[in-house]
């Protein structure tokens, strides 16, 4: 690696980790919630997306290449660290061990939802309602994908936290319980979210 | 206080021990007479008068580091039950038994408790932990510090340079470069001091380099750990802020000196 580029690497890390994977990543819970409203619904939000102008770009712009960076740099991060939870038990070194923990599940999980709906769609198959429910007709497939939906968010909305850190908006120790009591919040409202629309498609 | 029974009492130690840098650890198990107020040192010191093991075995006398021997000099930093602390300042009446003693190993084992930690002090040169006032002509008096700066400051001047808060940290170790939070503390420090803040940008990008200020991953543990309780991660937040409007400054250009 090319020597003084880590501040900026880590920097650019959290930034696109909130914008725009953390933005996308309302958006899809959200999209996906329209499941819960009934198959037209959700298959009518589905359809205006493909409807997106230069949509591959958008894709590749918006999702791919800030999620890829995202994935290769967190891993060398994740992968960094010696997590010594035995020795400090302390609530943020949780957070800090949850955090690559579920950084590598929510990657595992993302190759597997990408191949299993993006990569069928580009070759000829129809990402609709049916594509879901057919998913999780699957006992472990319905398991794998709320550990991953729960993983993602929970990477997210911890993630928005150390953004906070990392870029110096939250500095003293009450504004960073503050924000650890805001994104628990987060946490819990998207896992309500992603966690109601897969139960749309059982 | 009846001191009858404390004749009989004993205290046992399970010491991590090593000859040379390169050679592996090994674990010493040591009894000694308890005596009231004793702590990890004066321990030490009695095995070192008498370095038999449990099993009766004859043993070189233990290498630990020390000098104070009030807490403020960070030099007797060892891993007691799992902890890094000062042996000074580690009571036996407050410890659980057998009292583990073990080197911390982040920082190079010279032998047995004894570790290198010249890698901090290569930090605080790195990011030049100092105020330059040295000229070839007097420069006067610097500019008054207010009061309750100084009192704010002085909290991050209690640095020790003892090493507990790297052995803490779970990014500081031999897959990485990162130079822990004491430097970076006390970055702020001399940035905050308003002679020191002459040279902030210079010191700002020293720790924008690599294995500096962004290795940080915000577990926290310093913070938790520090036994000056300085507010090490407030340091490093505060940082995080300076480092942003300085990336932007260095981006962007900026006529700010």
């Amino acid at each position: 690696m090319a020597k003084n580029r880590e501040f900026g690497n880590r920097r650019l890390h959290s930034l696109l980790g909130v914008i725009p994977i953390g933005l996308f990543l309302i958006f899809h819970l959200s999209v996906n919630f329209m499941a819960t409203k009934g198959e037209e619904t959700f298959n009518g939000a589905v359809h205006l997306i493909e409807f997106t102008p230069v949509k591959i770009l958008v894709e590749w712009v918006v999702i791919y290449l800030p999620l890829i960076f995202h994935a290769v740099y967190g891993i060398y991060i994740a992968f960094t660290a010696k997590n010594n939870l035995g020795r400090f038990s302390f609530f943020r070194n949780w957070m800090f061990m949850l955090q690559r923990l579920t950084g590598i599940i929510t990657l595992i999980f993302l190759v597997w939802h990408i191949w299993a709906t993006r990569i069928q769609a580009a070759m000829g198959a129809e990402v609709n309602f049916d594509m879901m429910a057919d998913i999780f007709s699957s006992p472990f497939m319905l398991v794998f994908y709320i550990v991953g939906v729960i993983s993602a968010i929970f990477h997210f909305a911890n993630g928005l936290w150390s953004f906070a850190v990392s870029w110096g908006l939250t500095v003293s120790p009450r504004s960073q319980r503050i924000m650890t009591y805001f994104t628990l919040i987060v946490f819990v409202l998207l896992s309500y979210i992603g966690i109601s629309a897969i139960f749309a498609f059982v | 206080m009846v001191e009858t029974k404390s004749e009989t009492k004993t205290v046992r130690f399970i010491i991590t021990r090593q000859d040379t840098p390169d050679s592996a650890p090994y674990d010493e198990e040591f009894e000694l007479a308890y005596r009231p107020n004793m702590n990890v040192i004066s321990a030490l010191m009695e095995i070192r008068r008498n370095p038999v093991t449990v099993q009766g075995k004859h043993t070189t006398a233990i290498a630990w580091d020390m000098n104070c021997l009030e807490e403020v000099c960070g030099a007797c930093s060892m891993v007691i039950n799992g902890k890094p602390r000062q042996s000074c300042t580690a009571l036996i009446d407050q410890l659980e038994q057998p009292v583990r003693l073990a080197p911390m190993r982040t920082f190079p084992v010279v032998r047995d408790l004894q570790v290198d930690r010249s890698r901090m002090f290569d930090s605080l040169k790195k990011v030049k932990a100092w105020i330059p006032i040295d000229g070839t002509y007097n420069l006067g008096p610097g500019p008054r510090m207010p009061e309750k700066k100084r009192q704010w400051a002085y909290e991050l001047s209690k640095c020790m340079t003892c090493g507990v808060c790297l052995e803490a940290c779970p990014n500081v170790n031999s897959n990485s470069d990162f130079m822990g939070p004491q430097p970076l503390s006390q970055v702020r420090l001399f940035n905050a001091h308003p002679t020191g803040a002459m040279n902030k940008a210079e010191r700002l990008n020293t720790i924008m380099g690599d294995g500096g200020l962004a290795n940080c991953g915000n577990s926290q543990n310093c913070v938790q750990s520090c036994p000056k309780g300085i507010p090490l991660t407030t340091s490093i937040a505060a940082l995080n802020r300076d480092t942003t409007i300085q990336q932007f400054r260095n981006f962007f250009g900026s006529d700010e000196v």
